[in-house]
């Protein structure tokens, strides 16, 4: 069984919301990434989504855009990344990894290659935020042989025959946008997102995490409410950014301190 | 008037259901946006038929472009080059001072049938933010242009003049600061406000149904000039020459002809300092196929897929992908791809100007560098028709300054 399927069925069996984080790849130096992964997990992170650095990343917010400009300044690259993770699963067995990116670079390394490559670093999954359902097949086969997860975006315009044409194709969960904008946007309407959420609960029994603009406990716990998990990465990616000239056990420390509070307002959901 | 043979591939059926020319083209984008994309396309397809829709058009074309624009017979130049006779279809005639007016007229009244009130649109060399803030203005509609802060300050008089005409414009400072990042400016803009915000694109490129809209509204150019070619000279014209960024002048001009077999298809990319030097905008000549900006097409990247910089003299040409129709016919065979180098398109400039009395956009010159490279090579009686696809004021300055003059 993949890690995330196994992840998510134990939160929901121990009553728990998942807790999932984002950062990018090689940000804002290279070896933050590797220790800041494990500092995450011991912190109480279920799910890691490593960003892949992209050169236009048309849906991030300037916050992340900015680190994707980092990493690709560090020389980051899909390949690397990799790397990173591969580096990860020598100390870390369990917790899902989800690559997190843009079809491009995935395309010039070729589908097959790609999910060759990603099942033996040890990914779990692959989120290409421009890649709809229209146009994954290819990819998903691809993934399908490996048994890496493909995870969909479903968005407050997406509607519900939609949902129900990506949640047919969907693995892992389902990423639901909290808002019509970038990420770390900071117009989040938690009414819209119960009701929404209310919705595809009936066509689907996959887990939903929620991301995009969560921004503290109070936020993520409101939207949580609803949801399986919730999504951090704006809000870790800016403090990173702003200590790229310290060192990497310093980055990672200064990510836990804004990972505790939020854990334990998640943890108030216990039910 | 002699008939030409028809080919076997019905060009008027593609793109197909979901968007594809080939393997190209298609539908990239973020979740949030898709529904918008369905809605727009469903709506272009109700309206592309729809004889009161395309009236409309028509007349704004006829009446505030100042359509049909000319074909001209470039004589003078023709015979300096010794060889076939060089006919410009003059887009730069038209209101605004190039070809993009037309495109904008047509999804201004989208926007209009959509009932949204606000605009915004991407540019490069200004000319499409200009038609856009132009169409606005008179639709009353509140517009939004973004624009590669590099290029703001290579093109400040079309900057002003969309700020004259209301538009509030947005230098993109991420990135490499060009046309990309101006799009993907466009983009994050659209994905935040895409209730009440219709999304102009300026070229033959993003996610469809943009490439095909874009298209059919520039074909305009194209069914005009097989008219008048076929007045002026009583046949087809064996060759087309277009300059292609994007490439939506290109595909105006090409796409009624693309069933002529006899009529040979030259897209002219900008070779910048050369193609072999790296320095360029010519992913048809150089690139791969990729995904960005909504599409699959032909790219300038590296070996990681990160989309790399590109040079070229015309900020209009300085885009690193290319409208998927152009990078299928380039596949197929239909049309060729050349590339012309800075240096070419500036001799190119002066030509025109000195031996014509007329001015062309950079861009257009790199497709009359091309012309003045083919036409020595045929025969007298030949004819190449040339997209003039704008004028060139917009450029004095970058001329200036290459001649090292302050103006």
């Amino acid at each position: 069984m993949n890690r995330i399927n196994q992840t998510l069925e134990k939160t929901r069996q121990e009553g728990r919301k998942a807790l999932v984080t984002y950062i990018v790849c090689g940000d804002p130096v290279v070896d933050a990434t590797l220790v800041t992964m494990h500092k995450m997990v011991a912190s109480g992170v279920d799910i890691i989504e490593l960003g892949v650095p992209f050169s236009d990343p048309m849906a991030e917010g300037p916050v992340i855009a900015l680190g994707h400009e980092r990493a690709l300044a560090n020389k980051t690259s899909l390949k690397s990344t990799m790397a990173v993770v591969k580096a990860f699963r020598e100390t870390n067995n369990d917790t899902p990894v989800v690559l997190m990116g843009y079809a491009n670079p995935v395309e010039r390394m070729g589908y097959e290659v790609f999910a060759q490559r990603a099942s033996e670093a040890g990914g779990d999954g692959l989120l290409t935020v421009d890649l709809p359902p229209e146009e994954a097949e290819p990819l998903n086969e691809q993934l399908k042989k490996v048994g890496i997860e493909n995870i969909f975006l479903i968005a407050p315009t997406t509607t519900k025959d939609r949902a129900q044409q990506i949640a047919n194709l969907a693995g892992g969960f389902l990423y639901y946008v909290s808002l019509k904008g970038v990420t770390g946007a900071g117009h989040l309407d938690v009414g819209s997102v119960e009701a929404k959420l209310a919705e595809l609960r009936q066509l689907t029994d996959l887990p939903i995490c929620v991301g995009f603009g969560i921004k503290d406990a109070q936020t993520a716990k409101a939207i949580a409410k609803t949801a399986d998990g919730a999504v951090v990465g704006s809000l870790l990616v800016d403090k990173m950014g702003a200590l790229a000239e310290q060192p990497a056990e310093d980055i990672a420390d200064a990510v836990v301190d804004l990972i505790r509070p939020i854990r334990e307002g998640l943890d108030e959901l216990k039910s | 008037m002699t008939e030409v043979e028809k080919t076997s591939i019905d060009y008027a059926q593609f793109p197909d259901k979901k968007g594809h020319f080939g393997i190209y083209g298609g539908r990239f984008v973020s979740e949030t946006l898709m529904p918008a994309l369905d809605e727009l396309e469903e709506m272009y397809n109700r309206l592309k038929d729809d004889p009161s829709f395309q009236k409309e058009f028509d007349e704004d074309l006829a009446h505030y472009v100042g359509r049909p624009s000319p074909l001209y017979y470039a004589q003078r130049w023709s015979d300096r080059l010794g060889g076939a006779k060089i006919y410009l279809k003059r887009e730069d005639l038209n209101h605004t001072g190039a070809h993009k007016v037309n495109n904008t007229i047509g999804q201004a009244l989208l926007a209009k049938y959509s009932g949204k009130s606000r605009i915004i649109a991407e540019t490069g060399a200004g000319q499409h933010g200009v038609a856009s803030a132009t169409v606005a203005a008179r639709l009353g509609l509140q517009c939004e242009v973004y624009m590669g802060a590099d290029d703001v300050k290579r093109q400040s008089l079309n900057v002003y003049r969309m700020k004259l005409l209301g538009a509030k414009v947005h230098a993109v400072t991420s990135g490499s600061r060009t046309l990309k990042d101006a799009m993907n400016e466009a983009m994050r803009d659209w994905v935040t406000n895409v209730d009440d915000t219709f999304y102009i694109i300026g070229t033959v490129a993003g996610p469809h149904p943009y490439p095909q809209l874009v298209r059919d509204f520039q074909c305009v150019i194209g069914r005009e000039a097989r008219e008048q070619c076929l007045e002026m000279t009583g046949k087809l014209p064996d060759a087309l020459v277009a300059c292609v960024g994007g490439g939506s002048n290109a595909i105006g001009l090409f796409h009624p002809f693309l069933e002529d077999e006899d009529v040979k298809i030259y897209g002219v990319e900008a070779g910048g300092h050369g193609v072999e030097t790296g320095e360029h905008a010519a992913p048809l000549n150089d690139g791969v196929p990729g995904v960005l900006h909504g599409n699959r097409t032909y790219l300038m990247e590296d070996e990681d897929g990160q989309i790399i910089e590109t040079h070229s003299v015309s900020a209009g040409l300085d885009y690193p992908g290319v409208g998927p129709e152009h990078a299928w016919l380039k596949d197929i065979g239909r049309a060729e791809y050349v590339a012309i180098n800075d240096d070419e398109a500036m001799d190119a400039f002066r030509d025109l100007t000195r031996i014509e009395g007329i001015m062309p956009a950079l861009e257009s010159s790199h497709a009359l560098a091309y012309a003045a490279k083919l036409a020595p090579t045929m025969g007298k009686d030949e004819v190449i028709v040339v997209n003039l696809s704008g004028r060139g004021d917009k450029d004095i300055l970058t001329v200036a300054a290459i001649d090292g003059i302050e103006v």
